[in-house]
């Protein structure tokens, strides 16, 4: 909803177009990942999934893994993820990505699976097929996207909204002796052995970028082990469900989601686990 | 000659699965089919396939989704109230035209009900028993050699259509033992340049999905269905007909009940009460041309199910109003022996002829 310091002023519309130049004048610095589809996004200003996204399909992009990797969607504000990313993909059912990707990964050990799941689809109707995929350490990436609302639906309180967060449904603020805590899935996921590498990370500001696009480099690369699990846990900036600005949201992780959500990682593979492939590749 | 075994029809449809070249398997425990996971868990793994005990129905059956969607041959099965819980991922995989196999060995409900077979999913089975305007193939067997033959079938007209068949078969035809032969069979080839099996630079992405959320796009896929169900209906229809050429009367009953009327009209004509038997082997599509024809020529419709009375209104579909379609069924687990089916069915023919 636009507010009086949104609307542009009558003279923004008179801005001239810099003219075209030759494109050899110029030397490319930045380029979208050619793994991406070239098409404008549905997400909202600000919201953290064209990133994510966009990180994933870069790492797509370095490992030459393009032919190799087959992506889940989820139901939620991704659920277009196919859309954008220019891979083989599986839409699932609400909550039921990891069965999907379990589906898949059993029947081709040798691809790259992930899914791609927001805190409604894998921590509240999807926790159980989640758990049991991590416990049965499937070799399967799972990027979980936690912006602590429903986003699709427009703002309903997820099972990872903070305490005394305001959400639709939680209109006074998340009431814990009625709702219980937010979950935190990467702490409690991290508990079984099948889970390989676990790690909560977040892009709202240029470094935990670079360390979120490191933390996807790793989960793919150990994907190729046969060891296990990939949780790579994102907090994520949802402007319109918080009802704040993308600066303020930004700011809202930093000061008030990593109190309950910290950041980094939480399972680590020893060195040692991450040398040679394991002897079963199923 | 092709050897004869005595099985159980569950192991019996569990050994056509993998002569059938079936790659994966994910099921979750449920009397009376938990055979099928079983004798899968000890023979898949020898043949290099995928069996999983899944945590739930609703697990295995997106296992299904995802396995069917990358283009392999995939397969579950469960009973009544674990194919309940599958009822959303069937939707789905029909949503996004999946070729699979799905097998219902029928127990008597509602809810937990009983262990004991049952045709109470009949509704469920051919109706749509999810949300959204869907069919799938329903195949009825009424032996232990039917419950492998329709596997191979099942999964052929799975993979010809692009839709999710299901074998509807009970708690008695599942665990009864009875002779079975398992016939040669070549597979068809079949195009699954669709499957989600990695993009090469060659082909563009391909995606399984259910969604279309421009309305117009939503009804093109509606229309696109109904063709496929329409094609179906015309060319897909199975049944078996038993002394029909004389009959005044007609048993119309599918699975273990067509078996009981099968003993109950040898009982009947021995009597002298000239009835046939109509099968229905595919419940959906459902045989309502010959029913119609049929109606022309005999004076009474007998329906014998074990439910309450749910293929009765199809039967009364076909004929249209031209003959009285009367119905008998036991629910709960109980079965009606065929004496007892006669002494109902002179019952309605005296009805009849008084009235």
């Amino acid at each position: 909803m636009p507010t009086e310091e949104h609307v542009l002023p009558d003279t923004a519309l008179d801005v001239v177009a810099p003219a075209c130049h030759d494109e050899d004048e110029y030397e490319l610095v930045y380029h979208k990942p050619h793994t991406m589809v070239d098409v404008s996004m549905h997400y909202c200003p600000g919201c953290a999934h064209s990133l994510v996204h966009k990180l994933i399909m870069e790492v797509v992009e370095e490992m030459d893994i393009q032919e190799q990797t087959i992506g889940i969607a989820p139901v939620g504000c991704s659920v277009f993820a196919y859309d954008y990313m220019d891979i083989d993909m599986q839409e699932a059912a609400h909550g039921r990505a990891c069965a999907v990707a379990t589906g898949i990964k059993r029947l081709m050990p040798d691809k790259y699976v992930f899914t791609y799941q927001g805190d409604g689809d894998l921590a509240a109707i999807g926790i159980a097929e989640t758990l049991h995929a991590i416990n049965r350490g499937e070799n399967i990436l799972i990027v979980f996207m936690n912006n602590a609302v429903y986003g699709m639906t427009s703002g309903q309180m997820a099972p990872t909204t903070l305490a005394g967060m305001h959400t639709t449904t939680s209109p006074d603020g998340r009431d814990v002796g009625y709702y219980g805590s937010p979950i935190k899935i990467s702490e409690l996921m991290a508990q079984l052995p099948g889970a390989f590498y676990v790690t909560r990370q977040a892009v709202n500001n240029a470094n935990a970028v670079r360390r979120t696009k490191k933390a996807l480099q790793n989960a793919f690369k150990y994907q190729q082990l046969h060891k296990g699990t990939c949780l790579v846990e994102i907090i994520g900036n949802c402007p319109s469900n918080w009802k704040m600005t993308p600066i303020e949201a930004s700011k809202f992780i930093d000061e008030e989601m990593v109190k309950t959500f910290p950041l980094g990682d939480i399972k680590v593979p020893k060195a040692e686990d991450i040398k040679t492939p394991s002897a079963s590749s199923g | 000659m092709t050897e004869t075994k005595l099985m159980k029809g569950n192991e019996a449809m569990a050994e056509a699965a993998i002569l059938a070249g079936c790659d994966a398997y994910f099921g979750y425990p449920i009397t009376p089919q938990s055979e099928v996971l079983e004798y899968l868990a000890r023979e898949m793994p020898k043949h290099n396939r995928i069996v999983m005990q899944a945590e739930s129905e609703v697990a295995s059956i997106n296992m299904v989704y995802g396995a069917a969607g990358a283009g392999f041959r995939t397969m579950t099965s469960s009973s009544s109230p674990g194919i309940s819980l599958m009822q959303e991922g069937i939707s789905y995989i029909a949503g996004a035209e999946l070729p699979c196999l799905i097998v219902n060995v029928n127990r008597a409900g509602p809810g937990l009900g009983t262990i004991q077979p049952g045709q109470g999913d009949y509704f469920q089975s051919v109706k749509g028993g999810g949300h959204g305007d869907y069919k799938m193939i329903v195949l009825a067997p009424a032996s232990v050699q039917e419950m492998a033959d329709f596997v191979y079938l099942g999964f052929d007209l799975a993979d010809k259509y692009r839709n999710p068949v299901l074998m509807l078969s009970d708690g008695a035809i599942g665990q009864m033992m009875e002779k079975v032969q398992f016939k040669s069979y070549t597979r068809p080839a079949v195009d699954k340049s669709w499957a989600t099996t990695g993009k090469p630079k060659t082909r563009n992405r391909n995606y399984i999905t259910s969604l279309f959320i421009q309305p117009e796009r939503m009804e093109q896929h509606n229309l696109k269905l109904e063709e496929k169900f329409k094609h179906i209906r015309e060319n897909e229809v199975r049944f078996e007909e038993i002394n029909t050429a004389d009959a005044d009367y007609l048993f119309v009953a599918y699975g273990l009940s067509a078996r009981i009327c099968q003993k109950a009209m040898d009982i009947a004509r021995d009597k002298g009460i000239k009835i046939g038997l109509l099968r229905p082997i595919t419940l959906y599509p459902y045989p309502y041309k010959r029913l119609e024809e049929l109606a022309a020529q005999v004076k009474t419709m007998l329906t014998v199910e074990l439910n309450s009375g749910q293929m009765v209104e199809d039967v009364r579909l076909a004929v249209k109003g031209k003959v009285a379609v009367e119905f008998y069924g036991r629910m709960g687990g109980m079965m009606p022996t065929p004496e007892e089916i006669v002494q109902h069915l002179e019952t309605l023919i005296q009805y009849h002829h008084a009235n």
